[in-house]
C-alpha cells in the first residue's frame, strides 16, 4: 500500500524494474513516477490533459506532456518504452480503443487498471435500488461522473482475445486488498481489475 | 514548503521597491567588449563584424563551482534591465526606468521563479537593440557615423554566439539554464539546439521554432510604418528629428498582437475614452485607440527605429528547423539540455500548437520533455502577466535540473 491507500500504485511500484523507461498516461500530480525515477532510476515521462495537473507534476519533478489522449499518441515513437501505465483512466476516455491500441504500440509492456462494472456490489446496488450504483470504486453519481465508458472483466478479456494481447500478469483488488487474478471468480468478486499485457506473437 | 518570502510575495500586488525584501534592488549595467579586429564575430549574413560591446546586467552571485548561472534571454523590445531598479537612469538618460523596475522583475529575485538567493542571473541586451549594446544608432568606427541601415543583418543564431561569448567572458562552462519568452524564447531554443554542451536546461514560454506567416506579416506592416515615414531618411535620421510616427504605428500594431480578444475585451470593451455616449469625431474615440496610441507614444520615447527594423527581421528569419534542415525532430536531435515549454491558450502570435510542436518534435527522439498550455486570457503578453502561474513550475523545474 502506498502513502495515498492505492495498491495499484504500490504494485506497479513493486512490478517496474529499476533503470526501465515508463509512460504513466494521465499522470495526476505525477506522484507515482516521481518515486519510480527517485526510487528505481526509472526515466519517465507522464502525460495529463488537466493543465492544473500538469503544473502539479511538473512541481513533483517529472517531466510532462500535456494532451488529450483521445486524439492519439502520434508522438511517441514505437516500442520506446518498457511500460506504458493507464490507471483507472479507460472509462473515462472518448476513444479507449484508440488509447489501448497506442498503448501496444508505445510499449513493451502495457500496465492498464480499471473498476469491474460486473463486482457484486455494483450489480447487486443496481438490482436492488434500480438506480446507477455508488461504490468505493465508482464513488459519483449518475450526472457528474466523468465514467462514460463502463465495462466489465469479460469485455475486457473479449477485447484481449480478438487483439492476440498477451496477458502477462493479471490482479484483482477489492478495497485495500489485492491478489493474483482468477479468471472465472473475478468476474463477479474483482472490484478493480489490474494487468500487466504485451503484444502477443504473431501466428 | 513554508518560505517566508513566499507568502509575503502572494501579498504584494505592485511593484517590488529597491529596498524590498523580494527585489534585487539597485542595479547597475556593465559593458564588455566581446568581438574586435582579432577576435571578430562571424555572422550568418557572411560578414565578420567588430566591434562589439554587449551590455550586461547580473543579479545574485556566482557559486564557486560556477553552475548556478540562468541566462535570461529578452524579446523585441527588452533590454539587460531584466530587474530591480536602475541605478544609471539619470546618468544613461533613460527616464523612463525611473518609474518602474526591469521587465521580468516579477520572475527575478528573492523568494521569485528566478531566485536570486541561489541563482547567478545574466540578461545581455541584444546585438542591434539599443540599450547599450552595439546597434545601428552606434558610430561605424570606420565611418565616424551612425551606422544605420549599414548595419549588418544580425539573425537570432548570431545572437546566440555572442551572448555564448558573454557566458565565457564570465567564467561559466555550462549554465544551468536559458530562459525567455516571445523572441527570448526563440534564442533560448536556439542555445540548446546549437550548444548543447553550454547549457543543462531550458524554460521556454510563448514561443516556437519559428513565426508563421501571420507574425511575418504583422512585422512586415510595422516595418513599411517606418520605412514610409518622411522623417526615416533612409535610415539617417540621427541628426534630425527621427520617424517617430512610423515607429509608434509599428508599436501599436505590435501591441495588438501581443493581447487577444478576450483579454481587449475585457480590458476596454468598447468604452469611450470621455464620458459614455460618442462624440462624432474621427480621432480617439474609444479607450482601446487612446491605450495604443499611449504605448506607441511612450514606445518612442525608448526606442530606436532602426533598432525595430532588424530586431524583426531577426525574429523573421529565425527558423530552428533549419538545423535539421526543414526537419525539426531532426533539429531537436541535438538537444541534451532538460527542457520546460510553456504556451499561452489565448497566445495567437506564437499559438499553442506550435510550442507543442517543440515537445513533439524532441519526444520524437525520445527524450523527456515538459509542455504545458496554461489557460490565460492574456494572449502573448501572457508570459510577462502570469506569474502567478508560471512561476511554481519554474521554481520546481529548476530545483531539479
Amino acid at each position: 500500500m502506498d502513502k495515498n491507500g492505492r495498491w495499484d500504485h504500490q504494485l506497479i511500484y513493486n512490478l517496474v524494474e529499476s533503470t526501465s523507461s515508463v509512460l504513466d498516461l494521465g499522470c495526476g500530480n505525477g506522484e507515482l513516477l516521481a518515486r519510480l525515477e527517485s526510487d528505481k532510476e526509472v526515466t519517465g515521462q507522464a502525460v495529463e490533459a488537466d493543465p492544473a495537473r500538469v503544473s502539479e507534476a511538473i512541481q513533483n519533478g517529472v517531466a510532462v506532456y500535456q494532451k488529450d489522449m483521445d486524439q492519439g499518441l502520434p508522438e511517441f515513437n514505437s516500442k520506446s518504452f518498457d511500460y506504458v501505465v493507464l490507471e483507472k483512466t479507460l472509462q473515462v476516455l472518448y476513444r479507449p480503443m484508440i488509447v489501448l491500441e497506442e498503448m501496444l504500440r508505445i510499449g513493451r509492456s502495457c500496465i492498464v487498471s480499471f473498476p469491474n462494472f460486473n463486482y457484486r456490489e455494483v450489480v447487486e446496488k443496481l438490482m436492488r435500488t434500480g438506480r446507477m450504483p455508488v461504490t468505493a470504486s465508482l464513488p459519483y453519481q449518475w450526472h457528474e461522473t466523468p465514467n462514460i465508458h463502463l465495462f466489465t472483466l469479460n469485455d475486457f478479456l473479449d477485447w484481449i482475445n480478438d487483439h492476440r494481447v498477451e496477458i502477462v500478469d493479471g490482479y484483482a483488488g477489492n478495497g485495500l486488498d489485492y491478489r493474483p487474478l482468477d479468471l472465472s471468480a473475478d468476474s463477479r468478486e474483482a472490484e478493480e481489475l489490474f494487468f500487466v499485457l504485451r503484444t502477443g506473437k504473431l501466428i | 514548503m513554508t518560505d517566508p518570502l513566499n507568502v509575503c510575495l502572494e501579498k504584494n500586488k505592485g511593484y517590488d521597491l529597491p529596498d524590498s525584501l523580494y527585489s534585487v534592488g539597485w542595479t547597475r549595467s556593465k559593458r564588455v567588449v566581446l568581438a574586435d579586429r582579432e577576435n571578430p564575430l562571424p555572422l550568418d549574413c557572411g560578414i565578420s563584424f567588430y566591434p562589439v560591446t554587449v551590455e550586461y546586467e547580473t543579479y545574485g552571485t556566482l557559486s564557486a563551482a560556477k553552475d548556478n548561472a540562468v541566462f535570461i534571454l529578452h524579446a523585441l523590445s527588452g533590454d539587460a534591465h531584466a530587474a530591480g531598479w536602475d541605478a544609471d537612469w539619470e546618468k544613461d538618460n533613460r527616464p523612463w526606468r525611473s518609474t518602474r523596475p526591469g521587465w521580468w522583475d516579477e520572475m527575478i529575485g528573492p523568494g521569485k521563479a528566478f531566485d536570486t538567493r541561489y541563482y547567478y542571473v545574466i540578461c545581455a541586451n541584444l546585438l542591434g537593440s539599443c540599450y547599450g549594446t552595439t546597434g545601428p544608432w552606434e558610430n561605424n568606427p570606420q565611418t565616424g557615423k551612425p551606422y544605420a541601415l549599414n548595419f549588418p543583418v544580425v539573425t537570432v543564431e548570431d545572437w546566440v554566439r555572442l551572448h555564448v561569448r558573454l557566458q565565457v567572458h564570465l567564467g561559466i562552462d555550462q549554465l544551468l539554464a536559458v530562459t525567455g519568452g516571445s523572441l527570448g524564447g526563440q534564442q533560448a531554443l536556439a542555445w540548446i539546439i546549437n550548444y548543447p554542451e553550454r547549457v543543462r536546461s531550458a524554460v521556454i514560454m510563448a514561443a516556437s521554432a519559428r513565426l508563421g506567416a501571420q507574425g511575418l506579416a504583422f512585422n512586415a506592416v510595422g516595418r513599411q510604418a517606418i520605412l514610409s515615414d518622411p522623417s526615416f531618411h533612409g535610415g539617417n535620421y540621427y541628426d534630425s528629428s527621427p520617424p517617430t510616427g512610423g515607429l509608434e504605428l509599428a508599436r501599436m500594431l505590435g501591441h495588438i498582437t501581443y493581447l487577444s480578444y478576450q483579454s481587449m475585451e475585457g480590458k476596454f470593451g468598447r468604452s469611450f475614452q470621455n464620458g459614455t455616449k460618442p462624440c462624432y469625431q474621427l480621432n480617439n474615440e474609444f479607450s482601446v485607440e487612446s491605450y495604443l496610441e499611449h504605448q506607441g507614444q511612450s514606445f518612442v520615447q525608448r526606442f530606436d527605429a532602426n533598432s525595430y527594423l532588424y530586431l524583426t527581421r531577426a525574429m523573421d528569419y529565425n527558423d530552428a528547423t533549419s538545423a535539421g534542415d526543414g526537419d525539426l525532430a531532426a533539429a531537436c536531435a541535438a538537444i541534451k539540455a532538460k527542457l520546460l515549454l510553456m504556451s499561452f491558450s489565448s497566445d495567437w502570435l506564437y499559438p499553442p500548437g506550435a510550442t507543442r510542436d517543440v515537445a513533439r518534435a524532441v519526444l520524437a527522439n525520445n527524450r523527456p520533455v515538459s509542455y504545458i498550455e496554461i489557460p490565460s486570457d492574456y494572449g502573448h503578453d501572457a508570459f510577462l502577466l502570469e506569474t502567478g502561474k508560471t512561476t511554481p513550475p519554474v521554481k520546481s523545474f529548476l530545483e531539479k535540473v
